[in-house]
């Protein structure tokens, strides 16, 4: 009984954990018109229905879009932050570090209501724009502390060895320092893709007519259970699982 | 003079994202600040220094109401959190055998990447009238009539529940993992039987892994919207849905700003009460 146990209960957690997706994942393949027992299909009549719809399909190009350029813009000055940290010691420096880092601490709700205030008052419209750069906020600070981290003192040699061959500091930078941190820079960069392109709260205050998909999911939400929403909620979920193999990957090569 | 140009060029990298955690981040977190001592007038914004929407909190029912609500639910799902994962992560450390432990822990964790909008749907359909759970308990005749469970606060919890099991087995495996087994050892040889050497020397080693878990668990609960928005139906509000609904018809920007202080003002309390254990560093 000692013996099998444990196994029941990991089992049991693995029940509970999978549920939800699996039957959203399961419904969303639902033959009729409600994700609820008994299972009819298998059917893919909602993912063409989804895939045909210009308003989702629209959101969806828009989170991603949205979740390329901010993560872009958040990995290259954390990145540059984490080199000038590193390698110039500078006055105050777990200062500017802990102010990088702050809103990790803060609720996205909010990091989204500050800048909807300063935004509206100061005559700003609301835009993917808009929302691009609360996504920001949200991951250069993971995208810092995870390149940070990694900067250590064998890249620090290698870029002095360039340095005394008579490389400036671009140079170094792009031909050395970039290079041999460029899992870290893939992890940081993977892992702010995966927070930024279903983030709901931030996008939902600082959107206005173009939305991104977690967005156009919750105004669909309104109308009640749908194998459509299924289909779509599969799909992001899709999404997310190749962003984080994507990561695990990096971290491994990382490892070797 | 080699010095200052190495410090100017210093600060030169460290600029960008300074100044946009400046702009972005700490100056909407202070006019948030201070308009949470301004007033309505109308619909026009008073700035000044009034302690209004802060007494509001006492005076109104139902603003005090949802941070007692916004609590409860939150000490519920961190408690109920912890005793769950606790044993996953202990299983996975010791009884998984270590080249499957990464796999298990990926799959353990792969459905938290799921967008928290469509998780929060997917309880919904697990929960609902003639979802899964009611269909499966009324085949095998345990219940007549299907429960009301989706749009409770019991569907809140489970929806919490379900996605920070998933963290606190990640922050508590990598607690337990680091463990050296000598102590388990050291505690046998010494007479302690199962329990007592859990209860005197690996409790107390993995309390902050327990306790950073916990944390992270009470913040992220706290302010979220979407969970208690979509699972906990319309019969008690939480301190983010008040927020939210101040933000939309009303437009009481200043009261939806000082119960946005409100919750930063809860979580630095509960920092202070478990700084002594976080170890926030090693996350």
């Amino acid at each position: 009984m000692m013996r099998v146990l444990p196994w029941l209960y990991l089992i049991a957690a693995f029940v509970f954990i999978y549920l939800p997706v699996g039957t959203l994942v399961l419904f969303s393949f639902q033959d009729g018109r409600l994700p609820v027992p008994p299972f009819n299909g298998p059917s893919l009549r909602w993912y063409a229905d989804v895939l045909g719809d210009t308003r989702l399909t629209g959101a969806l190009v828009n989170s991603v879009g949205v979740a390329f350029v901010a993560s872009t813009i958040a990995v290259t000055l954390g990145f540059l932050a984490a080199y000038g940290l590193a390698r110039h010691s500078l006055p105050g420096s777990a200062l500017i570090r802990g102010l990088l880092i702050a809103p990790l601490t803060v609720s996205y709700l909010i990091v989204g209501l500050g800048l909807l205030i300063v935004l509206t008052r100061s005559g700003f419209g609301l835009s993917l724009v808009t929302a691009g750069i609360g996504h920001v906020v949200i991951t250069l600070p993971l995208a810092f502390a995870i390149i940070y981290a990694a900067m250590g003192a064998q890249q620090q040699n290698a870029e002095r060895a360039a340095r005394d061959l008579g490389a400036n500091e671009a140079r170094v930078i792009l031909l050395v320092t970039v290079p041999m941190l460029a899992p870290a820079i893939g992890a940081a960069f993977f892992l702010s893709m995966t927070f930024s392109w279903d983030e709901f709260i931030i996008a939902f205050l600082l959107t206005r007519f173009d939305v991104t998909l977690p967005v156009e999911i919750w105004s669909l939400l309104r109308s009640g259970l749908s194998p459509r929403l299924n289909a779509i909620g599969s799909l992001v979920f899709l999404i997310s699982v190749a962003f984080v193999l994507l990561l695990e990957l990096l971290i491994l090569r990382k490892r070797k | 003079m080699f010095a200052m140009g190495q410090r100017a060029k210093g600060w030169g990298f460290v600029a960008p994202a300074l100044i946009w955690t400046l702009a972005f981040f700490i100056v909407p977190f202070i006019v948030m600040g201070a308009m949470s001592f301004a007033t309505l007038d109308g619909r026009n914004l008073v700035w000044g220094l009034s302690f209004d929407n802060y007494a509001a909190l006492a005076e109104r029912r139902f603003l005090w109401r949802a941070i007692v609500v916004s609590l409860e639910i939150t000490v519920t799902v961190t408690i109920v959190s912890v005793l769950l994962a606790y044993p996953l992560a202990w299983i996975i450390a010791f009884n998984v055998p270590p080249r499957w432990q990464r796999l298990v822990l990926l799959l353990t964790i792969l459905p938290f990447w799921t967008s928290y909008v469509v998780r929060s749907y997917a309880w919904l359909l697990v929960l609902a009238r003639e979802g899964v759970v009611n269909q499966t308990l009324m085949n095998i005749g345990l219940i007549a009539e299907p429960l009301t469970l989706a749009n409770t606060r019991f569907a809140t919890v489970t929806g919490f529940v379900h996605f920070f099991v998933m963290l606190l087995t990640l922050t508590i495996y990598a607690n337990l993992v680091q463990l050296s087994p000598n102590y388990r050892r050291a505690a046998q040889d010494l007479g302690a039987n199962a329990f007592q050497t859990f209860r005197h020397v690996i409790l107390p080693l993995t309390l902050p892994g327990i306790v950073t878990g916990a944390f992270l668990t009470f913040v992220l609960c706290i302010g979220d919207y979407v969970t208690p928005q979509i699972l906990g139906g319309n019969t008690e509000l939480t301190v983010p849905q008040v927020i939210m609904v101040q933000l939309g018809r009303r437009a009481d920007f200043p009261l939806a700003a000082a119960l946005a202080i409100v919750l930063m003002g809860i979580v630095t309390l509960a920092y202070l009460a478990a700084a002594r254990w976080l170890r926030l560093d090693r996350l």
